[in-house]
């Protein structure tokens, strides 16, 4: 029997971020600003997945994120599994976090908010973690998951 | 609370929202206090709110504090692009305490969080308005002789109006029951019977402006705004159906009394203006002992 083909090629060393849902691959690209850095990486979208209906993954060679990083992304990717990869081999496994407080990242969804008005980081309490509502810092509106826009 | 900005009325503990509210009483009883002399005060209205303004410099002046600032973002350098950030950046390295009235929301926490100096806000938006929720407050304890244990009627527009949301979180601290009345349009949002029933606060709603008020201690009105409708049919259906009229106070309790924020239009019959259980005009007048009390503690005065 032939060896199963890998849709998206291994890495040496580096970080592999898997189940991810498709729909959010682009945001999660940014939110870690992988469009800004020069490693090597390769990702797939739109491939099968028992547990999404489809998923994206994310290989990027020679970076190991820190935790507060790669929590950041728990807003778009609550599912997202990640690998540490040494040598091809997956030397630990990770899952994210949604944190208790989001900065920057998030625009706040009222227009009327300082925040959308003048060049200011936004801030939020994350006020619920199962269906994601963020409050914000300033104008204390919710802005809830079908309202999340990254900034 | 020395040095602290008031931008939210969260921002109060109990204890220091019933420090505020006995020192206002304090004021009203000695109204001249020089306590604010050598003191500059920033009055900064983005947006004209001639009450509000009016209210805090009669404060200031009673305070014998002086008053810096402007009337409207027309006259600031606004109108010339310089950001909330920068205005209150030098604004603080001149005065001793900020007021502030700004049409965004969330602008107050911005500026307490610029600003070298404490920051009042005076109103941010649709969002809070503090110093008008401590003067409700100071209200409410002056003529009942306590806050504890209430029956609160809120009646109009309870969807948008800032001010009975505010007044509804600072009393969830003193055991009331509330009653709302509004029409379906403009209930009371989720989120607010959502904090009630955390505090294991009893409310009631309404939909009828009838005898039920019997039962309050506090008639808290505010105005149906025609712009909150969607379709000017339902405003029509709706707006005199929650008006006050003298009439209707005939069976209600000795202690009520009715408190509206101001302006209104026509959700008080002029013919409850004599009644004694009218409150609104002294209510404007409580504004300015409340400020009073706000800007002496905040400032370490009292």
């Amino acid at each position: 029997m032939s060896k199963r083909k890998l849709k998206v090629s291994a890495i040496k060393n580096g970080t592999v971020i898997d189940h991810i849902p498709a729909s959010n691959l682009f945001k999660v690209i940014s939110i870690l600003n992988l469009d800004k850095i020069k490693n090597q990486i390769t990702f797939g979208t739109n491939l099968e997945s028992q547990k999404l209906n489809h998923k994206a993954i994310i290989k990027v060679s020679d970076k190991f994120f820190e935790d507060e990083e790669i929590n950041k992304i728990a807003l778009v990717a609550p599912s997202a599994k990640l690998n540490i990869i040494r040598d091809y081999e997956v030397v630990e496994k990770k899952v994210v976090d949604i944190p208790d407080e989001v900065i920057g990242i998030v625009k706040c969804f009222n227009p009327k908010c300082i925040t959308n008005n003048e060049p200011i980081i936004t801030k939020f309490t994350v006020v619920s973690k199962e269906e994601i509502a963020l409050k914000c810092h300033y104008c204390e509106k919710i802005t809830s998951e079908d309202h999340l826009k990254i900034v | 609370m020395k040095g602290k900005s008031l931008v939210s009325i969260s921002d109060f503990s109990k204890e220091e929202i019933l420090e505020i509210v006995k020192l206002a009483a304090d004021f009203e009883a000695n109204p001249n206090q020089p306590l604010l002399k050598g003191k500059v005060v920033a009055s900064l209205f983005f947006e004209p709110s001639t009450r509000t303004r009016l209210s805090f410099e009669t404060a200031i002046n009673r305070l014998s504090g002086s008053v810096v600032g402007f009337t409207d973002s027309s006259s600031s350098s606004t109108t010339k692009g310089e950001t909330l950030k920068d205005t209150i950046k030098m604004v603080s390295n001149y005065s001793d305490l900020i007021v502030m009235r700004h049409p965004l929301e969330g602008s107050a926490r911005y500026a307490s969080e610029q600003s070298d100096v404490p920051v009042i806000n005076a109103g941010d938006g649709a969002n809070q308005h503090p110093t008008q929720t401590l003067l409700d407050l100071y209200s409410i304890y002056k003529t009942q002789g306590t806050l504890e244990n209430l029956n609160i009627f809120l009646v109009g527009d309870l969807k948008y109006g800032r001010t009975v949301h505010s007044l509804l979180i600072a009393m969830s601290l003193f055991n009331p029951i509330f009653n709302f009345i509004s029409p379906d349009e403009l209930k009371m949002p989720d989120e607010y019977k959502l904090f009630l029933d955390s505090k294991g606060i009893r409310y009631f709603e309404h939909s009828e402006f009838t005898d039920i008020i019997s039962e309050a201690d506090i008639l808290y009105m505010t105005r149906v705004q025609r712009e909150r409708f969607s379709d000017p049919i339902e405003y029509e259906k709706v707006k005199n159906v929650y008006v006050l009229r003298n009439s209707m106070l005939d069976n209600t309790k000795d202690n009520l009394r009715i408190l509206h924020p101001l302006p209104r239009v026509n959700e008080i019959h002029t013919d409850v203006d004599d009644n004694p259980k009218a409150y609104y005009f002294t209510q404007a007048e409580n504004g300015v002992y409340t400020r009073m009390a706000i800007m002496a503690s905040i400032l370490g005065l009292k």
